[in-house]
């Protein structure tokens, strides 16, 4: 039942709304890369060691004591998933699309039923410990992944060395193992053009910034990630802190570009705002680029409060369902791109209709 | 304009990502901006542009030394190392320790870890750190002329050179 739930359901945790600075901060999230001490990475893995790694996994979550404390988990082999639900896991952000990357066999992936935590087995290391939150909360991602990590080492042993900390199979992630980072709205600063000085400006400080934008392309959604790009050398709060800080400037001063574009160019804000919530609401033919762009002035305009009653978690919701793998996995078929489209429309237009989303029609409509 | 992946599919993904003041951008169709793990809002936060351009170490050629260095355990050797980036078991590291520490220094610009330790077996690992920290202390405390504090560190180092041998 919650392993049909995750399949089907866009909605997940870290789209949720009263996330901290969730105006500009869609979500956060923290992962721990960690390796077992007796056995090769997992790409020189045979086959039979890739299950005992399985078997150790599962049993070290399986304890009671665990699964109080951080509750049921569900266990997926990739295998038991078609090639589309698999891609469903990745459009929902719960796994990398590097799992999916050749073989199946011996990969798992391990969810808690919220999908704050997943955890990926046999990926580049045997282990990915990923949570994931709304808004700005680092700091609840890291303490959360801690205490996976906690109990998995109750159990199991980890490899690490006094001078490299935890070894994982690529160099760049050994030490920490930790990878944090902040999944950002910067529609203001974007059409201000002042993220071209921001940006530089966080690389500098060992950030790394990642999105869909770039000279002459209106930034599809202006939609950022920032992440740490260090590893070793430095605690885990200081990470976690420091991360956090520099999130806390973006915020704020994407907050004074949206204030200023709001206050100088009202009319032509609002109206973007509007004909952008009419195509969602209207349309019958959607591209992903089109819902993209959209859906981001949609999310200005509740932010800025151009546009009311509707969630800022409805807005997440629409994107992961806007994707290609779960419009297929509703349709039950292998769509066509324009046939994506159509139903890509269709879908966008009944939520905002109000219609409760999976394809088993739970519920009476009635969100808000 | 064509996707620069493919060169068969029109481009409409724009992917942009800076690190250390370096940008790079890169103009993707769906498909591959898919494979590549840009998904809507989400990007997956790892190496992006390694996945879309190949090796970690293209580019910045790591030396390989003609001597046939290899892990005696996972069976790994320094060519394994150099095309893929990838090291094969824990073992590794201590075989290829130098060449590590290199490569290290150079994406962290440090090489020594300082955070979380696991509670088994980071205790002597645990230790060893604390006993490096006073030790430096003790220096300090000397040139400082400071004799009773001194005394009192070296007994602490003492008792916690006891416990390591104690716990090995
Ligand atoms: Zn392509
Ligand atoms: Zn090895």
């Amino acid at each position: 039942m919650a392993l049909k739930k995750i399949l089907t359901d866009p909605r997940s945790r870290w789209m949720e709304e009263g996330g901290p600075e969730a105006d500009v901060s869609v979500s956060s999230r923290v992962r721990l890369a960690r390796d077992l001490a007796a056995y090769p990475f997992p790409h020189r893995l045979r086959a039979e060691q890739a299950e005992e790694v399985l078997h150790a996994v599962r049993l070290a979550l399986d304890r009671p004591e665990v699964t109080k404390r951080l509750g049921k988990m569900e266990f997926m082999r990739l295998t038991e998933l078609s090639p589309v639900e698999r891609h469903v896991l990745v459009e929902k952000h719960l796994v990398s699309p590097d799992l999916l990357k050749g073989d199946p066999a011996g990969k798992a992936v391990i969810i808690r039923q919220d999908e704050a935590i997943s955890i990926m087995v046999n990926e580049e290391d045997h282990l990915r410990i990923q949570c994931l939150l709304p808004g700005l909360a680092l700091q609840e991602c890291w303490e959360l992944a801690g205490t996976v990590d906690d109990a998995l080492e109750a159990t199991v042993e980890y490899a690490f060395n006094e001078e490299f900390g935890y070894l994982s199979a690529c160099p760049t992630n050994v030490g920490t193992g930790l990878r944090a980072s902040v999944m950002m709205h910067l529609p203001g600063l974007a059409a201000t053009g002042m993220i071209e000085e921001v940006i530089p400006g966080l690389s500098k400080l060992g950030l790394t910034v990642r999105g869909l934008y770039g000279e002459g392309t209106k930034a599809a959604g202006s939609f950022f990630q920032v992440s740490n790009q260090i590893t070793l050398g430095r605690q885990e709060e200081e990470i976690i802190n420091n991360l956090t800080a520099l999130v806390r400037r973006l915020v704020s001063q994407e907050r004074e570009a949206r204030r200023r574009l709001h206050q100088e160019q009202r009319g032509a804000l609002e109206d973007r705002v509007f004909r952008s919530y009419g195509v969602l609401q209207y349309a019958r033919v959607l591209t992903s680029e089109e819902a993209m762009r959209s859906l981001s002035d949609l999310r200005l305009g509740l932010a800025l409060k151009i546009i009311k009653r509707i969630p800022l978690s409805l807005v997440s919701e629409l994107m992961v369902l806007s994707q290609p793998a779960f419009l297929i996995r509703l349709a039950g078929k292998e769509l066509k791109p324009a046939e994506r489209d159509v139903l890509r429309a269709q879908l966008i237009r009944e939520r905002l209709q109000g219609k409760k989303p999976g394809a088993d029609g739970e519920g009476n409509g009635k969100k808000r | 304009m064509l996707c620069e992946r493919c060169n068969t599919r029109p481009a409409s993904v724009h992917y942009t990502e800076i690190t250390n003041n370096k940008k790079q951008e890169i103009r993707l169709c769906e498909e591959c901006a898919r494979e590549a793990g840009i998904t809507g809002i989400g990007i997956m936060p790892q190496f992006v542009l390694q996945n879309l351009l190949g090796g970690l170490f293209e580019g910045t050629p790591v030396q390989v030394e003609p001597s046939y260095v290899q892990c005696k355990r996972c069976g790994l050797t320094e060519q394994d190392f150099a095309q893929r980036g990838l090291l094969g078991c824990a073992e590794c590291y201590t075989v290829f320790g130098p060449a590590v520490g290199r490569i290290l220094h150079r994406i962290h610009g440090k090489a020594e870890h300082t955070g979380k330790l696991p509670r088994r077996t980071g205790k002597i690992a645990g230790l060893k750190h604390e006993l490096k920290r006073l030790r430096q202390e003790l220096d300090a405390a000397v040139r400082q002329e400071a004799f009773e504090k001194a005394a009192e560190l070296r007994d602490r180092i003492r008792d916690l050179e006891r416990d390591c041998r104690g716990g090995q």
